[in-house]
Formats: structure tokens, sequence, C-alpha cells
């Protein structure tokens, strides 16, 4: 199940998609799950489940606690496969979000295999670009995998349409030269590379969606970056509800929907 | 011979498995080294910094003293006695020159031991460059006289707490550093590891090392060593050293990784022994690892080879059977450390102690054999590690564990 579907449903609203993101395992697997299918009920479009990684370079402090809060309850790839199972099933689009390292190690094609079989989407791969990947893109197009690559504002125009070229399901592109995490003001720097981005997908007849993320924690922020971008991309202000509950399940769920709530609202304000 | 067929590839390794907003720098160094190594400006400013301010080339040593007690002809090249203390220095100076080229005002770094860090500070302090490293938390108390002598060079340390808390994390933290600065920082790569171009520039800066060696060894000698080795963490000294005898088929090229306290214990750092392939920190190699692709922490005595990855030429050599690498503990490297220092007066780094551990090896395999060695760095640094294992700080517990050897 492509996100296509989901950014179908969106643009015949006329409105941006809400992508919310957890890494699996965080607090507990059955913790994500539960935590995941609160936000898919509050109004996420898309749901991506983070893959922990002993070494996510990409990821600020807060994405970087939860992976580890994860990684030392055991969390395993096999689990990951089962989250995603678990929110699919809810009939909205999901993906993973992976650095690259722990799907070469599963199998390139039997991950694939598996995450089709999960019901998943698709994946994110934030430490792989499409001309690191040929096996990933091999493997995700004989099972109509969504391969959803970065852009950032560095990118060169170059590497913007040979990405964007490469992309299935949407593109991602990151708001800001630097990694996830909370911002007081979103980035000055991704309107100018969603249009770059645009421009380049318009050349090359597509009319794929493009996500913004970094840095969104709340519904005006997200009202914002709706006002150019087909999709909100929101990932460490969630895990920051689920620490700052510091283990009570009930205020971490109620503080996971109410942010839901208030950034669904603002990717429909635009 | 060195394999490299698409750039920045060695065989099935190497590579540049990073994040999409660092490709265009990583390009734009890559061309700016490309055309600063064809510069005899670049060059020649380059080598007048290493002889006038380094101290290289390096002294080739004949160690007669622990050649007797070996049992084969052991020659040290000296790189302990360059700048800093280390071989490193030859690494900074040329990424440092590549900074200013760039017009880069600040230069970021990760270390283990120290060493490192030390010599980007130093080569920051000497070009005008603002310096900030990262280093394992857990580092910067194994290493705290480098800590202080990278403050005193101006050099802002920064403590990482995240991770194992070792060199993996402080990498990890100078990347994500480097998404956020990449406009005037540049990152000063401490290894011949991670993605292009920095494992082929690393070893270009560094190869001085076994180029030097070479033509030494031919005028001392009147021919080439049987065996070259050095100790392998991420492995910029052994690529240094190894390069120039890469052609010479009769000449051994074997590389001493961290075998902790055995590599059939989860302690050790013996990457290319006991790791699989896998992608870290943007090249594909040998990395120490779980079964769902989880970087395994590593563990050495010596902070510097503390390193759960190596670099993608070293993991193409052992592939392709051109060098070999082998596991040295930590009581053999403790052992040829005090060896060393008893027999020649030499206190070396406890990570060159594993090359001189692994010489004293190949000399029993092959007797009379001319084995060269590269001590890579100075054993100041790791005194508080070396005292506590000879229980040097109390004499009565000196005489009794000496008395136990």
């Amino acid at each position: 199940m492509s996100t296509a579907k989901a950014f179908a449903a969106t643009r015949a609203e006329g409105r941006a998609a809400l992508v919310g993101y957890l890494p699996a395992g965080f607090p507990t697997v059955e913790g994500s799950i539960e935590a995941l299918k609160a936000m898919v009920d509050a109004g996420c479009d898309i749901i991506e489940v983070g893959l922990p990684y002993s070494d996510p370079v990409m990821d600020g402090p807060t994405i970087q606690a939860a992976a580890h809060q994860a990684l030392e309850g055991g969390v395993h790839t096999t689990d990951v496969l089962r989250t995603v199972e678990a929110v699919a099933a809810t009939g909205t689009p999901t993906v993973v979000m992976t650095y690259w390292n722990p799907i070469e190690r599963y199998g390139v094609d039997r991950f694939a295999a598996d995450l089709a079989s999960a019901g998943g989407a698709g994946l994110i791969t934030p430490d792989l670009t499409p001309d690191s990947g040929p096996e990933w893109i091999a493997a995700a197009d004989a099972r109509d995998l969504d391969k959803i690559f970065l852009i950032a504002p560095s990118s060169t125009d170059e590497r913007l349409a040979m990405t964007t070229a490469a992309c299935r399901g949407f593109v991602y592109a990151t708001a800001v030269m630097g990694v996830t995490g909370a911002r007081a003001s979103t980035s000055e720097l991704a309107g100018p590379l969603v249009a770059r981005a645009r421009r380049t997908l318009e050349e090359q007849g597509s009319d794929l969606a493009i996500g913004v993320g970094l840095g969104v924690s709340n519904g005006q922020q997200a009202a914002e970056v709706a006002s150019y971008a087909d999709a909100v991309i929101v990932g460490s202000a969630f895990v920051r509800t689920l620490l700052d509950a510091q283990g009570d399940r009930a205020v971490g769920l109620a503080a996971l929907r109410a942010l839901t709530e208030d950034l669904a609202g603002g990717v429909r304000r635009a | 011979m060195s394999g490299t067929t698409i750039e920045g590839s060695y065989g099935e390794f190497g590579g540049r498995f990073m994040p999409e907003a660092l490709i265009a720098e990583l390009d734009r160094l890559t061309a700016v080294w490309h055309e600063a190594m064809a510069d005899a400006d670049f060059i020649g400013e380059f080598d007048r910094m290493l002889r006038e301010y380094a101290g290289v080339p390096s002294l080739l040593y004949d160690a007669t003293r622990l050649s007797e007690v070996a049992g084969a002809r052991i020659l040290l090249k000296r790189e302990d006695l360059n700048h800093t203390g280390a071989h490193k220095i030859r690494n900074v100076l040329g990424q440092a020159l590549l900074a200013k080229r760039m017009g880069k005002t600040r230069m970021i770094a990760e270390t283990g031991a120290g060493q490192h860090g030390v010599a980007t500070a130093t080569a920051a302090a000497y070009l005008g460059l603002d310096c900030v490293v990262y280093m394992g938390e857990l580092d910067t108390k194994r290493q705290a006289l480098n800590v202080a002598r990278m403050r005193l060079l101006g050099a802002e340390v920064r403590a990482v707490a995240s991770g194992s808390r070792t060199l993996k994390d402080a990498i990890n933290e100078a990347i994500r550093d480097w998404v956020a600065s990449v406009e005037h920082t540049a990152y000063c790569f401490g290894t011949a590891a991670g993605p292009h171009p920095f494992p082929a520039m690393v070893r270009d800066f560094c190869r001085g090392i076994g180029d030097e060696a070479r033509a030494q060894c031919l005028e001392r000698t009147g021919t080439l060593p049987d065996v070259v080795t050095a100790c392998v963490g991420g492995g910029s000294n052994a690529i240094g050293l190894f390069t120039a005898f890469l052609d010479d088929a009769d000449v051994r090229i074997v590389g001493f990784e961290a075998g902790g306290e055995g590599v059939d214990t989860p302690r050790h750092a013996a990457t290319i022994t006991a790791g699989e392939v896998g992608v870290l920190h943007g090249a594909r190699t040998y990395v120490l690892q779980d079964a769902d692709g989880q970087t395994i922490e590593s563990h050495s005595i010596s902070a510097g080879l503390d390193y759960p990855g190596v670099g993608p030429e070293h993991a193409h050599l052992a592939k392709t059977g051109r060098a070999e690498y082998r596991p040295i503990t930590d009581t053999e490297a403790m052992d040829a450390l005090a060896l060393l220092a008893r027999t020649e007066g030499i206190i070396c780094a406890i990570e060159s102690a594993h090359a001189v551990a692994g010489a004293l090896k190949l000399a029993k395999e092959a007797p009379g054999s001319t084995i060269l060695v590269n001590l890579s760095g100075r054993g100041d640094k790791d005194m508080e590690t070396t005292t506590t294992w000879f229980g040097l700080g109390d004499p009565a517990e000196t005489i009794s564990s000496e008395a136990a050897r």
C-alpha cells in the first residue's frame, strides 16, 4: 500500500498530509504500536516507524534517547516489521525510516519481501542516497515499495534531479542543514528547496508529493509548512511527549493525541 | 595494486553511505583535494610544513637490543618522534591546508586516544583555524592529559555522552555538527575510514611514512624488509606504511588489530579478524555488529584502537590476501611495551605496542628476517593506564608484579 494512496486523499481535500514518526520499541514494542495507533486515530495520514540504530548520525538528542531506550529494551528488526504490520492494518500507509546497515544485515531482498508482506509501504533511507543504493532500488521496484530518498538545501541541481527521479511515494525534503529535533521557528531554507524540487519534478513530468521534515513541533509551524509542501513530517515532537510522560502510559498517550490533533489542525488550516 | 576501481571503492568495500546534506560537500572536498594534489605549490607547502614544523622525515631506527631478544632484525619507523608524538600530524597538516584552501574558518575532529584531537588542535593553532574536538566521555577520562593539551592549544573539547561514549560516538557527534556547520567548517577526519574521499585522502597524506621507510630501509640495508607491520584501529598509520610496499610482491604486509581480552571474548576491537561486512560511518567495511546490524561496542586497552570498524582499503587488502590482519591481546601489547622500554629506552604508545608485539611473534615464526615496524606514537599519553597495568605507582606492587612475570 503506497503512500500515494494517502496523497490522493489529502490532495482531494486540498490539504497537506501529516506524517508522524516514532521508533519501534519505544517505550516498548507494544507501547509503540499503541502509540502509533493513537497517532492514526488522532489524525496522522502516514506513519513512519523508526528502526532504532546504534549510530544514528542524522538524529538529535530526542530521537537518540528514544532509540537508545528501544535498543536497551531489546528491540529487533523483526519487532519493527511486527510494528509495521500492526499499524498498516489500520489502513494507514506505513513506512519504515532506517539507517542502512540493519537492512543490509537483514538482507536487502529479504527485508523488502518481509516489509511487503507486513503491509508496509516502503522505506525512508537517511544515509542511503540513490547512487549508493542500487540493490535497494531493485528490491523495492520488484515489490512496488516506496523509495523515499532525502533532498537537502545543499543538494546540487544534478543531485536533486537524480534523487527526485529515483523516489516513489514522496520526496523527503530536509528543511534545515542539521539533525532531527524540534526547533523554535520553521526554516527559511525549506520553502526554496521545495520550490526547486517542484520545478525539477515538473520537468520530469512527475507530480510526486514533497514532504518536509526536521524541526516542526506544533500546529502553527505545521500550517506554515503545509502552505507550500504536500506533507508535514513530525518526529522529535512526538517522541518528546512520550519521553516527558516518563513512563506514565495514560499521560503519554493523551499528550500524543493532543499534539497530533494540533498538527492535524495545522495541515488543514494552511 | 591498491585495487581502487570506481573512485572511492576498494573492491566490494568503501563507498559513500552518508546523508544527502553532506554529499555536495564531500564532492567538493574530493574535487579540491584532487586539484591540490596536482598543484606543486600545495605539495611544496605540505612538504615544507612536515619538514620544518613536524620533524618529518622521521628516523628509521635499528633496534639492535630488541632484535637480539626477538631473534630477527627489527627496524622501527620512529613516528613517535614527530611533533605531537604520532603519525597523526601528517594527516592533520594536509587536511588543515586543504581547509584553508577551501576557505574554511573552523575545523572539527573526533578523537579516541586524543592523539588525533591534539594533532588537529595543533594544526588549527598553527594555521589560525577555530577548532572543536569531539571525544567520548569515557576517553576523556582515560586520556585526561590529552584533553588538557587540546585545551591549552585553544581547542574546545566536547565530551560525548551518547552511546558507548567512545570513538564511534565521537564520530557520530562530529558528523551531526558537520551537517549543521558544513558551510564554514571542515571535518578533519582522523583515520583512513569513513566516506569517500576520506580513506584515500588520509592515506595519501600519511603515505610519507611508507615512502620514507622504504627508501630508508634500502639505504640502510641495501634491500627491502621481509615484512612491514603496523597496528590497525581505523588504520591510518598502517595504510600510510603499507601503501609504499603494495607493489613489492616479496614484502609481506601484516596489520595487528586490538585483540583486547581475546577474540574469543566479547571484549576486543579485532574488526577484520572477528567482524562481518557492513556499513559504518559512511563506508562498507568489516564491522563488529550483532545479528540485527547494531554496532557492538569494542574494547581495547588502547583508546586509539578501540573502534568497531576499520578503513575500507584494509578490508579489501585482507579480502584479497595482499595483507594479513592478526589480533594482539591487551596483555601481549603491554608486555611488548615494557620490553621495548627496557631494551631500547623507548616508551611507545599502547597502540604502537600492538605492532611491536606482532613483530615479536613474526620474529619467532621467521627467525633472522627483517621486520619493519611502524612505531606510530609515543607513550606519554598512556602513562596512567601503564602505571595502573604494571602497578608502577606503588613500589611494593611493582616488585611483586615483576616477580610474577
